[in-house]
């Protein structure tokens, strides 16, 4: 038996796989066959309906094209024919995994035309949520990406994580997805009683389970061998093509809108930036896992500081008055009426607001004309514009690569398509 | 963000070198934005580039139905070192909305343009593969537009196709 073992290994051994790094030019004339294939739309491994037009010769990728729309909604049409607080609903649709930063980068938007202020607790009960919302994320794309790897239970580990973030987000909002918890001017209700410990437990839980991770992946022979040095880029080219987020960092380039431009109150904050070296697969995934364990520092130190005061702001030409007002008050009544029949109007031009999602750069452009509906509303989706990178990632890699690399880019089609 | 003042350093600076390529400035909620002609669209974007601004965030339309000239363009421009943001816009009319492609340029540009012209029908010349991106590719019109109504869609229900019924419209 052991002979047989040692023989394996020595087969193993004998195999040349400094082929993986050179560019295969010994074919030469009519030997050079190249095959056009199809990769998706239905594709388990291209998360979501991704469709590839790949040119291989033999098992090395030559060219690759991504064909994308097939999940197109028009949510930047419907959001011109609602009002300001009803297009929330809709944006926040378009990356199915981090509504809460579709709607912060809308309602920042929005809020800076109106020049609303919004309240202090309004803006850590949002820091609050969007970490637990990076932090879910980045549990999703781990489970997939380690699957698309071959790790199985690496899913089922990260989905129970997940699940008990998605029970916070009921806990807080009533909705387990595209909870429209965050409302121009604020958050839509002060935190539940019993919330705060239950996420304090989350956060005092959840370092060990990512100690647990790193145990499963990091030192997995077969992990190591799918993503060390394969497919990296650097961060020139990176930023040529407009990458942004972990892909980013994970080249070695710490540019982060939480650290370098602070908006809602992360300037409060301590925590650090992960950042890879090489920017090849195995720096991408790391990175997104050390992101997991900053993010949590975040939310337990927006716990400790959670500020009193409104959740959300105290123009009534905006936010909803509160319910009990509504049996006192005539005023509250008539904004009421004027905010649930119309909506708010805002003032004519264009505002572009950035914010760091956990795939990179994503911000809302709006356009208002003066009226209670937008004129125009465009998110710029990170994964839309880092899927560019795709191609010169996996140019002249193996075809397996190109899966684990995918996982390892982390597109949402949702957001490509919106 | 580089303040009023600072933008009309830029803009002056410019001008010196394009003397009809800035057409305004405009200041507003603390973010700067130069419009600029579209023919100067690519030296504009390489100056603001050798002024520190080496990374374009975002590229996307806006339909200004009815005013004239309709369609505009916006480039954002971030620079990492400074910490700032830069919008250049530009006008085209709908009747020749053509505008040079900034992608051999800046190479984050190829898709986003793509679906500006995909939503708009802004035509970036020089763009190495200008098709469709989001939109089939034999459709017609260009939806973001304003004047193109919601729920133009003919919408087919297999249903429909079954007793014989065309499009629903």
């Amino acid at each position: 038996m052991s002979l047989e073992v040692s023989d394996y290994r020595r087969r193993e051994e004998s195999i040349d796989i400094t082929a993986r790094t050179q560019t295969l030019e010994h074919t030469e004339g009519a030997e050079r066959e190249l095959l056009t294939l199809n990769m998706g739309p239905h594709h388990p491994a291209t998360h979501g309906v991704l469709r590839l037009l790949v040119t291989l010769e033999g098992e090395v990728v030559r060219s690759l094209q991504p064909i994308i729309g097939y999940l197109h909604t028009g949510i930047e049409k419907t959001a011109e024919d609602k009002s300001y607080w009803k297009a929330i609903t809709v944006i926040e649709r378009m990356d199915y995994l981090a509504y809460y930063f579709n709607a912060m980068a809308f309602c920042g938007a929005v809020e800076t035309l109106l020049e609303v202020e919004v309240p202090k607790r309004a803006q850590y009960l949002r820091v609050i949520h969007l970490e637990l919302n990076r932090i879910m994320s980045h549990l999703v794309w781990l489970g997939t990406a380690a699957l698309d790897i071959g790790a199985m239970s690496m899913y089922f580990y990260g989905f129970r994580e997940r699940e008990t973030i998605l029970d916070l987000f009921e806990y807080s909002s009533g909705q387990r997805m595209h909870t429209r918890y965050i409302q121009v001017g604020g958050v839509f209700e002060d935190l539940p009683s019993g919330w705060v410990e239950k996420c304090r437990a989350f956060c005092a839980e959840m370092p060990d389970r990512v100690a647990q991770y790193r145990d499963l992946l990091a030192k997995n022979e077969i992990v190591l061998n799918r993503l060390r040095n394969v497919c990296p880029l650097s961060a020139d080219r990176l930023l040529e093509l407009g990458v942004t987020g972990p892909l980013l960092r994970a080249a070695g380039n710490p540019w982060d809108l939480r650290k370098a431009m602070p908006y809602s109150s992360y300037e409060d904050f301590d925590f650090k930036i992960p950042i890879g070296t090489l920017g090849d697969n195995y720096d991408r995934f790391f990175v997104r896992v050390a992101e997991i364990e900053e993010s949590l520092k975040i939310i337990e130190q927006a716990l400790d500081g959670l500020p009193e005061g409104s959740y959300i702001t105290d123009d009534r030409k905006v936010a909803l008055p509160p319910r009990y007002e509504l049996a006192t008050s005539m005023e509250a009544l008539i904004h009421h009426f004027k905010l649930v029949t119309e909506g708010f109007r805002v003032p004519p031009g264009e505002v572009y607001y950035p914010i760091e999602g956990p795939r990179g750069e994503l911000a809302c452009f709006v356009r208002s004309d003066g009226s209670s509906k937008p004129a125009r509303v465009h998110v710029r989706d990170p994964s839309f514009v880092n899927l560019q990178a795709f191609g010169p990632m996996v140019e002249n890699a193996y075809i397996a690569d190109l899966i684990a690399t995918l996982a390892c880019l982390d597109p949402i089609v949702g957001g490509i398509d919106r | 963000m580089p303040d009023a003042t600072g933008l009309e350093l830029l803009a002056q600076e410019l001008r010196e070198l394009h003397p009809d390529g800035v057409l305004d400035t405009t200041f507003f909620r603390g973010k700067a934005a130069l419009s600029v002609d579209p023919t100067v669209i690519r030296p504009a974007l390489g100056f603001l580039r050798g002024k520190g601004f080496g990374f374009l965030a975002s590229v996307h339309g806006v339909d200004y139905y009815p005013d004239e000239p309709r369609l505009g363009v916006q480039y954002e421009l971030l620079s990492m070192e400074q910490l700032d943001r830069i919008t250049v816009k530009l006008r085209v009319s709908i009747d020749d909305p053509q505008v040079a492609s900034v992608t051999p340029d800046w190479p984050t540009a190829d898709h986003q343009e793509r679906e500006v012209y995909d939503m708009f029908g802004v035509v970036f010349d020089g763009h190495p593969d200008l098709r469709r991106i989001l939109m089939p590719e034999d459709y017609e019109g260009h939806p973001q537009r304003r004047d193109f109504p919601i729920g133009g869609e003919p919408v087919l229900f297999t249903k429909d196709g079954a007793q014989g019924k065309d499009y629903t419209a």
